[in-house]
């Protein structure tokens, strides 16, 4: 071989399949268990005094008390902070606590966020109604302006939040440029990356510095258990001016501590946990730990077959007569097509959203129709859902936020599931036949 | 806690507390590329049991500022200005890695102010592999991948990590990347690659010393850590099963549990 073709040292650190089923874990530290095992307990035993001092003063290592850590979490913890390629992470109770959790991490009363407008509906009240009651504000910014997300950034702006694509919309941020406003402004970016799960997409390698996930949904992917986690990505410098004094000056309540100067890149998910964990406490429970576990085990195999049979009903959806269209990143007229492709190579995604002809009446009976898809609240099971988002999951909104966050009657959110696509889209011909005739439909 | 060497403004992690000269001084001497956080499942639990504690950020890492020192034996001289700097006469000395070559150098040339040393990961030299070294010095992330790689052993690769929710590839891939690369980690290799004095400097030594190596240690192999205790009189040597170099992570409990052992015995505080 020429010393030109020569290849030089390679690592050889695990990659995505084998973390995947590895990371996080040693067997033989667990009595040879090959599964995880699921430490169903409140508490861990101290060795002495000073062992427990030294647990509470954070100068080891290890368990307290099961809302603080776990080990079957912690495992769940190490697995996605490797798949996202991050320092640290702290799974919580639901998707939901996992942003509130990191919202309180970082802001005070008095503080203010810059935040997507298309959002989960949850967390547009979270940010619109919720966090103003602990003094910290909120401006909303669509999730395609980019320079409105400069703009809106204010002395007291604390972070930029979205989801990476928008539910139930689709419309993607322009995560590296966003980040790069967001630097350049001396705050972090902060990406839900549900919808993506790390498979398709590793935000901080497009620079977002914090990533929080529904584990709900794609990771678990059975439709089985409720849990959330915030990963941190550990390249933000929270020293490098004096927006966040609680992580950077000595903190009261573990005797002057400053996390940044002594965790450095896992600074953020250590005050997290003890700040966070300890005043908050929205812990997940081992048994959802290890449920979730079970999911990510066949994460990049489930995730591959829903992005195939999504191809294939956004195919389907755009040649059908009663569609009047449809709304998913791999469609090359999407406004969002290009960025896709480059934040998303894995592919794009099994969430489509689309318009049903004959608006909100169509909509109701092809909902009410259809009878291998299930109408519930949730996305990323292994099953296909739907639902009508204006009279569901973003009911709670008023028209003008609904406007805003650019949802309309007559939309449909459909989250392809990993059946036999010939299923799904017989399934679907029963729908729209029903919503061509809603008002028969309804009567019977 | 920030002070002055030589006119650069240094940074030391003091563990949590206070500093407080009327204590017996620990300094701990981080890795190639590497900063004080390496040291915190040690520093914190001696800051809180009766000692001072500086776990530094060499020049030009972390959170110091300067340019980092290019040979070995300036960074043993530089640790002797630390202790003047801070107002000591005396202090015990850890090191990892890289970090023994400097504190068994500075030892050696200033036996009266060191009173015990602990060695983690250690060697007498530590020659650099060609291509990795020209990795670092070209400022190439690969070089911070190859690093972790093979500094870590099993708990590194599979992670239970003793802190929950940490992952520690990633985590020390961070750090060496917390400046620029060819600048601290280029630089730091090519002063562990020069650096020929290790055994000579070694046979000076007459104050208590630990050597804690660990059987799944490529950087430092158990058998070089060996070869450089047998030349120190006395010397204790603890080898951690199952562990890599990075032993002051993958298996922190053993490793602080040893240090306190020797260092409380060798080197007692007062009020510990």
């Amino acid at each position: 071989m020429s010393d030109k073709n020569k290849k030089g040292p390679e690592s050889k650190t695990y990659k995505f399949d084998t973390l995947s089923l590895h990371a996080g874990y040693q067997p033989h530290k667990n009595a040879g268990s090959r599964q995880v095992p699921i430490y169903q307990t409140t508490s861990y035993l101290f060795d002495d005094v000073d062992h427990a001092a030294a647990l509470f003063n954070l100068e080891r290592g290890g368990h307290i008390y099961s809302r603080i850590s776990n080990p079957t979490v912690g495992v769940l913890e190490e697995r996605v902070a490797s798949l996202e390629g991050g320092t640290a992470a702290l799974a919580t109770s639901s998707g939901m606590s996992a942003i509130f959790l990191t919202v309180m991490t970082l802001c005070e009363a008095g503080d203010h966020l810059v935040v997507s407008s298309q959002l989960y509906g949850g967390t547009v009240n979270l940010f619109r109604l919720t966090l103003p009651k602990f003094g910290i504000k909120c401006t909303f910014v669509k999730p395609r302006d980019t320079e409105g997300f400069k703009k809106a950034i204010q002395k007291n702006t604390k972070g930029i939040f979205g989801e990476l694509v928008g539910n139930p919309g689709n419309e993607l941020m322009n995560m590296p440029e966003i980040s790069k406003i967001a630097h350049d402004a001396g705050i972090p970016l902060i990406i839900d990356a549900t919808y993506q799960t790390p498979y398709l997409c590793k935000p901080f390698e497009h620079g977002a510095d914090i990533v929080v996930h529904s584990l709900t949904k794609w990771m678990a992917g059975h439709g089985s258990s409720m849990a959330g986690i915030l990963v941190e990505g550990g390249n933000f410098d929270w020293m490098q001016n004096d927006k966040f004094p609680t992580m950077t000056k000595p903190y009261e309540g573990y005797h002057g501590l400053s996390f940044a100067e002594e965790f450095g890149p896992t600074a953020f998910t250590m005050k997290a946990r003890a700040e966070g964990m300890r005043d908050f406490g929205p812990c997940l429970s081992p048994q959802n730990a290890w449920n979730v576990l079970q999911g990510i085990e066949t994460l990049s195999v489930r995730m591959k077959k829903h992005c195939s049979n999504a191809e294939e009903m956004v195919k389907y959806l755009l040649g059908h007569e009663s569609v009047a269209w449809v709304s998913h990143p791999s469609v090359p007229d999407h406004p969002d097509h290009a960025l896709a492709k480059k934040l998303l190579p894995n592919g794009r995604g099994s969430m489509i959203a689309f318009g049903i002809k004959g608006g909100k009446d169509a909509g109701v009976a092809f909902i009410n129709n259809v009878k291998l898809a299930s109408h519930l609240a949730n996305v990323g099971d292994t099953r296909t859902l739907v639902i009508h988002p204006a009279s569901g999951t973003h009911s709670q909104m008023d028209e003008a936020t609904l406007k805003f966050a650019g949802l309309s009657h007559d939309m449909i959110r459909l989250s392809v599931g990993i059946e036999d696509i010939d299923d799904i889209k017989n399934d679907f011909e029963i729908g729209f036949r029903a919503a061509r005739k809603p008002r028969l439909v309804s009567n019977q | 806690m920030k002070f002055k060497v030589n006119g650069d403004e240094i940074f030391a992690s003091t563990g949590g507390r206070p500093f407080d000269k009327n204590k017996p001084l620990i300094i701990f001497v981080h890795g190639s590329g590497l900063t004080h956080m390496t040291w915190v499942l040690q520093t914190r639990y001696f800051a809180f049991h009766g000692y001072s504690v500086l776990a530094l950020d060499l020049p030009g890492h972390g959170l110091s500022k300067g340019k980092s020192l290019k040979t070995i034996e300036d960074m043993a001289d530089w640790i002797s200005s630390v202790i003047d700097a801070v107002g000591y006469k005396e202090a015990s000395l850890v090191g990892h890695s890289q970090g023994c070559l400097v504190t068994i150098e500075c030892t050696a040339r200033y036996p009266d102010k060191i009173k015990t040393l602990s060695l983690m990961g250690g060697a007498g030299a530590i020659p650099m592999n060609p291509e990795l070294l020209a990795l670092a010095e070209n400022g190439d992330p690969k070089a911070v991948d190859l690093m972790m790689d093979w500094a870590h052993g099993p708990a590194g690769h599979f992670g239970g990590h003793p802190v929950p929710g940490l992952y520690h590839i990633n985590t020390g891939g961070m750090l060496a990347k917390s400046r620029t690369i060819k600048d601290t980690l280029g630089v730091d290799f090519r002063a562990c690659d020069n650096y020929k004095n290790g055994f000579e400097a070694a046979k000076k030594i007459k104050i208590p010393t630990l050597s804690i190596l660990a059987t799944d240690d490529k950087m430092c192999p158990v058998k070089e850590g060996k070869k450089l205790a047998d030349l120190i009189e006395g010397s204790k040597v603890d080898i951690i099963d199952n562990c890599g170099h990075m032993m002051l992570l993958e298996e922190a409990d053993r490793v602080l549990k040893v240090l306190k052992s020797f260092i409380t015995t060798n080197y007692p505080s007062q009020s510990n």
